[in-house]
């Protein structure tokens, strides 16, 4: 009797998903907290507003909430893919589609794509129905290093779902820098030292540039009043970095400008692991990338993120492929496979995304984080695993896409008409 | 009665016999040494279909000899305890690039795309492939035994596919499967178009386009066979006679047409693969198996009814239009349907985890409520594979006389976190976790340990 009522409880849970935040305790499940309160076997998790209110075996179910039993199931936060195109390119190879990068080399780090992106994105029911509840939308270096700003963006495909401001700014380094600047990776450095020097110098003397009686700068206004909260460190600056060298060098302009740095790609990170423990640097890695795909990446190695971890580095996780974000916990597996612990990669896709970014209010279970939540079936990384339930800002998210309509239309039946029908 | 001279011979030869059999680019590959062995009590997906468990497997003289229960175990062979651990055949990829676009990728290492005219029929893959790739290695830790070389897609006739075991060599001739087939790259779609109709401003620039340039080489390949007919006859007859001016271009068009090299045609959309069903049934050839086919899962019954296998990703989609429609199910249901299903990687990165990627497939057949299991779906990477690549019978599947390709698993191998602890290619430890011996690098990542970069 009590299946039947799981199962009646999960379809119901499934079948008319609301569309707004609603009163929501989620009973019996193994709650994984990632935080210090760790796993809680048959825990109680209860979101009202849009927010978790209550975590915990004692806690009561409050009148009119809706109740969601997921008795042998897993709770965990939403998976954060912390490097993707979702909400900006519907499909890559179609320009008119592609709004990651811009061919314009007065536009570097005032480049926002906030009004480029598109909530109603075919590429966010695909990845939010796998588990995937935020991304950090990067832009794309087409012809300066400094690609623009990085936003965050919730996969619940409504205006608000976009945090306009900027989350960080992005900047390419090594081969690309170098392709971007001329031909050497040290004018790239040249040219990134340049540009922050300018904007501190414009920052600190803003009514004397407006009556032009400032040398010139380097790059344009709106550039430079966007490198002001990274000079400032409210943002952190998220350099595509892979050699160790390369690396060192960015630790030495963290240094000389005392910026918030995050290394993105960082195949070879694991060489100076001790040094980006030791300046605080976390790194976003994709935890499949073992070859040298380039003289850059030389000591690419699949056991990276387990070695960086081991170093004390804060170790995030990204795909880097929009269109399958929702692999995001296949990476995740391959790194447990790879020696990195399993609570480590949980929250290398969930809180440390959150955290690195700035993000206090999301990537955990525990009272006042945002209630982005996904009941599993089973473990997560597994490949056999689905998520049953999808929360996103305390909104059940409708489990359904384009992909599961297809799917629906295909599978093999009788019929007397053509498909289209 | 008047022989041909030596040389035209030799090229009458080339020309009529399979062009792996004989002559110039033949197979050097010699089987790494090995011991008898047999790993007992082990779960077993034999790529037949069939899951035995607590099972053993003897492989001798680098042939599977036996595998059942309680086998007797012969005098001399190690035994290895299979407890606990799960075996399976060789992985098989039938679509890689590795070696014709190594790593690292550079433009140097270009060398998978003779993008130099829509028809390059004459292109060997195999002569591009650098025996050097560290991603050879990575792909055999991973449990890949074999594999197909391709080349790339960008033309109508990309060139002759060839088939390698996944031993290092010093050359590539050093890694060729023995007597195996040639394959034929073909491909339809976007790639052709966008190459030389948006980049050249020259034919192919449409989907009609790319069907005329097949159709005409097809013409020409057809014309070509009539007089290598033709100048066999009169040679029979004893009749003085001329053999048509060889053409490597057309003598691998030829081949297709005389059913010795295999088609391989990548192709997405549903519609298009129905038109090259029909352009291979124009001019009477079989295609052996459509590759990408994101769409196969629109048309599994016609695929069954043509006995076209579908190599597919588990999960890739939206990178161009044609692949806008992949569904996570599309394996499953060409399998469901009866057509042969193939998972395939077409990325360096894919091939080190074609386990998990058939386990995604399988997962999602699962949860459409698709007659799919472990035993079917592990056949979607080995047997499959092998039957499109035409070595089937001496490979692919755990069975008494076939090579001794056999991988030996820590845990359920559709698992994420399923690791190969030995890979027997031929009966030989061709990767071994626990032996340092038994752990190849190619020559590209020597020298790591002195930058403090020793993986």
């Amino acid at each position: 009797m009590n299946r039947i009522l799981l199962v009646c409880a999960t379809l119901a849970a499934l079948v008319a998903p609301p569309l707004a935040a609603e009163t929501v305790a989620i009973t019996g499940a193994t709650v994984h907290t990632v935080t210090n309160q760790g796993v809680i076997e048959g825990a109680t998790v209860v979101v009202r507003d849009g927010r978790i209110v209550a975590v915990g075996t004692d806690v009561r179910v409050p009148g009119g909430a809706r109740v969601i039993d997921a008795r042998g199931r897993m709770l965990t936060p939403g998976f954060f893919d912390a490097w993707s195109h979702i909400g900006i390119v519907e499909i890559s190879g179609v320009s008119g589609t592609n709004d990651t990068g811009v061919d314009d080399t007065r536009l570097s780090a005032s480049f926002n794509v906030a009004d480029a992106i598109n909530p109603r994105s075919a590429l966010i029911p695909v990845n939010r129905i796998e588990g995937v509840t935020r991304t950090l939308v990067v832009p794309q270096a087409r012809s300066h290093l400094i690609a623009g700003q990085a936003l965050v963006m919730d996969l619940g495909g409504r205006p608000d779902s976009i945090v306009p401001g900027p989350a960080a700014i992005i900047v390419h380094l090594g081969e690309r820098g170098s392709e971007l600047s001329g031909g050497s990776r040290a004018a790239a450095m040249l040219r990134l030292r340049e540009v922050l020097q300018d904007a501190r110098d414009y920052g600190r003397n803003r009514s004397a540039y407006e009556r032009g009686s400032r040398r010139d700068y380097a790059a344009s206004r709106l550039d430079l009043e966007a490198l002001q909260p990274l000079l400032a460190g409210r943002i952190p600056m998220v350099a595509a970095v892979n050699r160790a060298s390369d690396i060192e060098a960015l630790l030495r302009l963290q240094r000389e400008f005392d910026l918030r740095v995050i290394v993105f790609g960082g195949a070879e990170a694991w060489v100076v692991a001790d040094q980006l423990a030791a300046a605080d640097v976390a790194v976003i890695v994709d935890p499949l990338t073992n070859l040298p795909g380039n003289f850059d990446m030389l000591a690419a190695t699949d056991r990276n993120a387990a070695r960086l971890h081991a170093a004390g580095v804060t170790v995030v996780f990204a795909t880097a492929d929009s269109h399958n974000a929702r692999n995001l916990r296949q990476s995740a597996g391959n790194a447990v496979a790879r020696g990195l612990p399993w609570d480590a990669a949980l929250a290398a896709v969930t809180v440390n995304a959150a955290r690195v970014l700035g993000l206090d209010d999301v990537g955990t279970i525990a009272v006042g984080q945002v209630a982005d939540l996904v009941i599993w079936d089973a473990d997560p990384f597994e490949l056999s695993s689905w998520p049953e339930a999808v929360f996103i800002g305390g909104v059940q998210v409708p489990m359904t896409s384009r992909q599961t309509e297809l799917r629906d239309r295909y599978l093999p039946r009788d019929r007397t008409l053509p498909h289209a029908y | 009665m008047k022989l041909p001279s030596l040389p035209v011979a030799v090229a009458l030869i080339a020309i009529a016999c399979p062009a792996a059999a004989s002559g110039p680019f033949e197979s050097t590959y010699t089987p790494l040494p090995s011991e008898p062995v047999m790993i007992q009590n082990a779960t077993i997906l034999t790529g037949t279909g069939t899951r035995l468990d607590t099972a053993d497997v003897l492989m001798r003289n680098g042939v599977i000899e036996a595998v059942g229960q309680d086998l007797d175990v012969p005098e001399g062979v190690q035994v290895i305890d299979g407890t606990g651990r799960w075996i399976t055949p060789g992985i098989i990829d039938n679509h890689s690039h590795l070696g014709v676009y190594p790593s690292p990728s550079i433009d140097a290492h270009s060398d998978g795309n003779e993008m130099t005219s829509p028809n390059t029929a004459e292109v060997w893959a195999e002569h591009s492939v650098w025996p050097q790739d560290p991603g050879f290695i990575r792909a055999l830790e991973a449990g890949v035994t074999t594999l197909a070389v391709l080349p790339g897609s960008a033309n109508l006739f990309g060139g002759r596919i060839s088939t390698l075991r996944n031993v290092p060599g010093r050359g590539y001739q050093d890694m060729l499967f023995p007597d195996a087939p040639h394959g034929l790259k073909m491909a339809c779609g976007e790639n052709p178009k966008r190459v030389y109709g948006q980049g050249r401003r020259s034919a192919p620039m449409t989907r009609m386009g790319n069907v005329a340039g097949y159709r005409n080489a097809w013409i020409r390949a057809a014309d070509y066979q009539r007089r290598l007919n033709e100048y066999q006859a009169e040679i029979e007859a004893g009749e003085e006679a001329t053999p048509p001016t060889r053409d490597l271009q057309l003598e691998t068009l030829a081949g297709v047409l005389r059913g010795e090299i295999l088609v391989h045609n990548h192709c997405y959309r549903a519609d298009e693969m129905l038109v090259m069903l029909d352009v291979a049934e124009e001019f009477g050839y079989s295609i052996s198996s459509f590759h990408h086919a994101v769409e196969s899962y629109k048309i599994a019954d016609r695929l069954a009814e043509a006995g076209v296998c579908s190599s597919m990703w588990a999960d890739w989609w939206g990178f161009k239009i044609e692949a806008w429609d992949g569904i996570r199910e599309n394996a499953a249901i060409v399998e469901a349907s009866g057509a042969c299903a193939i998972i395939h990687s077409d990325s360096d990165v894919g091939i080190q985890r074609l386990n998990q990627e058939a386990a995604k497939a399988l997962a999602a057949g699962q949860r459409a409520g698709l007659p799919v299991t472990p035993e079917i779906a592990i056949q979607w990477i080995t047997l499959n594979p092998a039957r499109s690549l035409g070595i089937d019978d001496r490979t692919g599947s755990i069975e008494a006389g076939k090579f001794a390709d056999v991988v030996i698993w820590d845990r359920y191998p559709f698992s994420v976190y399923a690791r190969p602890q030995v890979v027997f290619i031929d009966g030989a430890r061709a990767y071994d976790v626990a032996d340092p011996e038994r752990q190849p690098r190619t020559d590209f990542e020597l020298g790591l340990s002195a930058i403090g970069g020793a993986r």
